[in-house]
Order: C-alpha cells, then structure tokens, then sequence
C-alpha cells in the first residue's frame, strides 16, 4: 500500500527539520565530531524508503545517512540522542552521526566497503529464501573507490537482489563531481549488466515510482539494478566551510524537492505539516536537552 | 600414517560443513578438481556445490561479502589465497566486519572466519612470502589465531567457525601444511585451555635452561631442534599459543616462565611492532622475571628473496635459533 503524498511530505520536513536542528546544535557547541546533512536529498530517501518493505529490506547507509535512517525508522528521538552522545542514542552514543543500526539499517562511516557488505546480506537472505530487496545508498563520491566494482561484479554475475541507489549530488566533500571522474557515471554499471534507471531526485513521487518498479524487478529474481537519483546537496558537507558557487546553490534551491512538492497538497496541509513536524523535533530536542 | 597440518584443515572445514548448514565457504580457486591454492578446501565443493562460492580475484569484496553474509546468519569462511592479499582486505576487516559488534553495541555479530596462509620457506619471493599478522593485532574485536605443529589446527579452525561470534583472522603457515602432527617420543607436550589452547612442549622434566615463546611456522624448526638440544643437554621449553591477539595469561607466567632465567621470543615477522615485541613488553612487566635475560629473534628488516639461499639469510631458521639459545646459554 501506497503511503499518501502527504506522509511523504511529512517525512521530508522531519528529515528537514532534525537537520537543521543538529546544525543549530552543533553551532551552539552541543554537539561534538561532525554532522553531514543531506539537506536538498529529502525525496531520494524518502522516495525510495516509501518502495520498500521495511519490515524486511535491507538498507546500508552512508556518511550523510540522517535522512535515510529517519525515513526508514522515523525515530528522530533515537538519532538526536546518538548525535548528542546520549545513552537514549540509538546506539548509545558510540556511533555518533555516521554509525548507526537499527533492525535492518546499518551505516558506517566508510566509503564503498558497505556495498559489497550489502551484496553479502543480499545473497544471505535469497540463500535462505527470503524475498528480500538490500539497498546500499552511496554518491557520487564514492565512485571514486575501487570496492564498489568489485561489489558490482560480483553481484551481477551472482544476481544478488541488491538495488543500489546513487545520489549524485554533484559533490565530494568540497570537489565537484567533474574534478574527479572520467567519462560519465551513470553508464558505470551497465558494463556489468546491471540496468540503470536515471531519474530526477528532487521529485519524490518520480523517485518513489521509479523505485517500486526497480524493487519489484530486483524482488522478482532478475536480478540487480541501479536508480541512479539526480540530486543537489543544499547545504555544506558538514558544519560550515562552503566554498561552492552561491549562484549555482541557488539555482538548484528554487528545485528543493520540499519546495517540488508543494503543489502535491493542499496549501493549508502542507503549512500544518511544516509547523506540526518543527514542533515535534522542537519537543523531541527540548525534553532531550532537559 | 599421521595426519598432516593440511589433512587437519580439511576434515575440519569437511566437518563444520557436514554439522553447521550456516557455513559457507569462499573465496579464489576453492573448486575441485582445484581446490585451492594450497588444498585446504579440496573436496568442498563436491559435496556442498551451493555453499561453496569461487570468487573472482576481488580480496576486498570477498571479506565485504562474507561480512554481510555473517551480519545476516552465517558463519562464512573466506580463504585469502596468500597471507600477503590482506593488505587488501585490511579496510574491511578494521572498519566494518571488527567495528560492527563493537560500534553497535552489539546488535549484531559478524562470526565471520578469514583464513589465510603466511610465510616464506618455499621460494616465493617478497610479495607472497610475508608474515603479516603484526598489521592485525592489537584491532579491537578482531582475534587472530594460529595453530603451530603441536597443535590440533582442525580443532582450532573449528572453533574459530562454530564457537566463536567472531570476526577470526585465522592464520595458516605455509611451511606447515606437509607436516605430519606428531610428536617425538622424547618431547613431552601439555595443551592449556579451551577454545584457543597454548601449548607447551618440553625436551626434559628438567628444569629448562631456556623458555621460547612462538606460535605459528617457527614451532616446526622448534621441534626438530628439540630432541637434539635435549641430546646436547641443553633444556628447553617451547610455549605455543594460538590466540595471538591477546597478550599471555598471568597464570602462564607464573607456572610455566618465572624461575627461568633465559627467555627466547622469536617469530618470522620483520622487527618490532609485532608479537614479539609486545610479548616481550608484558612479560618485562612481571616483577618475578625483572632480572631475567629476554631476547628476541625475528627475520630481518628487509624483504622476503626468492633464492633459497637469500631467503634462509633473512628468515628465522633451525640454525639461527640453535646458534641464538647457544649464545643465550654462553
């Protein structure tokens, strides 16, 4: 079953709103290491997350895995008490804000190894039968590391049930995308035989669509695939430092995918959502910090 | 005849196979007729065609993969056809598959085994010949373990498979495999401990004139040298352990090495940074050897030559070991 439009919504300004909570915490010195936000990449976890069976896929995260762990577990709560190093954490505050797991979400801080850690869990759950979708999120960035192509590989050539999702936001840290990769990413993985689907990340519904679909067929047994999610990161890598061209981050903020999605609900819905889920994470803060 | 080093390695991944159905075993060349590189998987796949996976020649995926196949139920085994290939597979041991159950506050376990062979004794030359355990001691959540010749390594390998949570870097030696696991008659042998047992190994009842401590390939020179050093007079007692990863027990040091003046840890890794020296460093420790005369003995700071007689210049050999406890004793 479908989610309705408006829980979508709702869940990219709960992403949205922790998000720029934990900055303003962190500003405030509240929170210690670092916090990578996926400001402006709302509808690709959100989109994909509301295509799979959170019951029982699989999900690896990333670095920036804020928005992909609240829109698989919705546990804003657990999340701000890791990053605040709180024992309520949703791991106790060891993990901080890149090592998270909870039920079938892992993340780790490490870029491409989780990939073929993923294809395993993949090939375990059809080796016991299970009908399971595992989806490893890596960006553009991570193209960069030699692990993932031995994980496409092998995944291809053992039809694992993996989807992977690419969010190219067009940065690596402070590097664009064009500084440091040859020829162009999306056809990377054909060459394994892996199908790619190419689709606008900033379009919740268009991601959801293209993501029930490409489950579905991983789900069938055909084998792996790629949706592959034009994106843009709104905000800095992590706290500050933001070097980029302040035209360009303009340009793509007219195409946030929270201001996309405004027409998809009635005017008064979506204002009630956006003031019902900045108070909740405002609640969730306040009796955290009390 | 006796069962070798690689026979015991083989009836045991043959066994866990037969009793375990979460076992799966991977990695390069595994297939029959192949088997492996060095055999130790011969006859697998034959029998349990869907649990056995030949890899292409990806180190990193294959540990990624085993990795995932471990959060999710398994007890995967993954062979790294040379010890020196974990260099490639270091990123995933250190940072995910030995971070997990520690990271995440044990939500998870990855009782995940990586077995692989070091050492040099057969040619080889500087990149397939290396000992290269000192890189992976001293990782939180990571055991290393390593049968030497007096040990029952099926038994190890085992328990490394069945009864532990893991991760396990499990270290086979080379010159090992041919090996028969007997013992002579004149060298007397007591085991201490449950899943990853220590060995001592004595040439007398006497009171030892030197205490070794080694683990892994070098018990093979050890115990050749130990009926001709008891011939000679000279006693000895050689301490094996096979859980490299954890520094001596107390109770080991109390029973077996205080009273004894000279004290040989030796290995055939390069110098320092390893096994020997943090040996080296607990036992100074103690204040019941604060007077006792510990030496080391390890290959030399260079590469691994491929001629033999390049190679024996710079490995620990029989001869060197003899010629350092005859030193030691003058």
């Amino acid at each position: 079953m479908a989610e309705p439009i408006s829980d979508l919504i709702r869940q990219m300004w709960l992403i949205r709103h922790t998000e720029v909570a934990l900055l303003d915490l962190f500003s405030q010195g509240r929170v210690r290491g670092t916090v990578h936000t996926c400001q402006g990449q709302e509808a690709c976890a959100v989109g994909v997350l509301s295509a799979l069976n959170k019951d029982t896929d699989i999900l690896f995260s990333n670095h920036r895995g804020h928005g992909h762990y609240l829109a698989y577990s919705a546990d804003v709560k657990g999340l701000v008490a890791e990053v605040l190093g709180l024992p309520s954490g949703v791991c106790q505050g060891i993990g901080g804000s890149q090592h998270l797991q909870y039920k079938n979400f892992y993340t780790n801080g490490i870029q491409g190894a989780g990939v073929a850690i993923t294809v395993g869990m993949a090939l375990a759950e059809q080796y016991k039968g299970n009908n399971v979708v595992a989806v490893p999120f890596i960006g553009d960035g991570t193209f960069g590391e030699g692990a993932i192509y031995e994980a496409f590989n092998l995944a291809a050539l053992w039809r694992a049930p993996v989807m992977f999702v690419v969010e190219f936001n067009h940065y690596a840290q402070s590097t664009s995308s064009y500084m440091q990769h040859a020829g162009d990413l999306r056809t990377r993985a054909s060459s394994f035989g892996i199908p790619v689907t190419v689709i606008d990340g900033m379009d919740v519904l268009q991601v959801r669509a293209a993501a029930t679909e490409i489950a579905a067929s991983v789900r069938a047994g055909k084998g792996p695939a790629m949706l592959f999610l034009e994106t843009y990161r709104l905000g800095p890598h992590s706290k500050g430092d933001d070097f980029r061209d302040k035209d360009e981050i303009e340009h793509h903020r007219k195409r946030d995918p929270l201001i996309l999605s405004q027409h998809l609900i009635s005017a008064q819905d979506y204002a009630d959502i956006k003031q019902q889920t900045a108070s909740e994470v405002q609640q969730i803060i306040t009796e955290l910090l009390a | 005849m006796k069962t070798t080093y690689l026979e015991s390695l083989q009836q045991a991944l043959h066994q866990v196979m037969a009793d375990d159905p979460r076992v799966l075993v991977l990695g390069e060349d595994i297939l029959d007729p192949y088997g492996g590189a060095f055999k130790v998987t011969k006859g697998l796949s034959t029998h349990y065609p869907q649990r056995v996976l030949a890899t292409p020649i990806s180190e990193s995926a294959i540990v990624g993969l085993a990795t995932g196949m471990a959060l999710r139920g398994f007890r995967p085994v993954a062979e790294i056809m040379f010890g020196d290939f974990m260099a490639l597979v270091a990123d995933q041991l250190l940072n995910s598959a030995s971070k997990f159950a520690l990271m995440y506050q044990d939500k998870v376990s990855v009782p995940l085994v990586v077995r692989t062979p070091m050492g040099g004794g057969r040619g080889y030359g500087p990149t397939h010949s290396q000992c290269l355990e000192k890189m992976f001691l001293g990782i939180p959540g990571l055991k290393v373990v390593c049968p030497s010749i007096l040990h029952n390594p099926g038994q190890l390998l085992r328990q490394s498979i069945i009864n532990d949570d893991g991760p396990v870097l499990f270290i086979e030696y080379k010159n090992l495999y041919s090996q028969p696991l007997s013992v002579p008659k004149t060298v007397r042998v007591t085991t201490i401990g449950e899943q990853f047992p220590l060995v001592v190994a004595q040439n007398s009842d006497e009171k030892p004139d030197v205490i070794i401590l080694s683990y892994g390939g070098l018990s093979e020179s050890l115990l050749q040298l130990m009926p001709y050093l008891a011939d000679e007079e000279i006693y000895v007692r050689v301490i094996l352990p096979s859980l490299l990863s954890t520094t001596l027990d107390s109770a080991i040091v109390t029973d077996y090495i205080a009273g004894c003046h000279n004290i040989l840890v030796t290995d055939n890794n390069t110098p320092g940074y390893g096994w020997v020296s943090e040996t080296v460093c607990s036992l100074r420790q103690y204040a019941s050897l604060r007077n006792a005369n510990i030496c080391t003995l390890t290959a030399a700071d260079t590469v691994v030559p491929a001629a033999q007689r390049l190679e024996d210049e710079a490995l620990v050999t029989a001869a060197k070991l003899e010629q350092t406890i005859y030193r030691m004793l003058s």
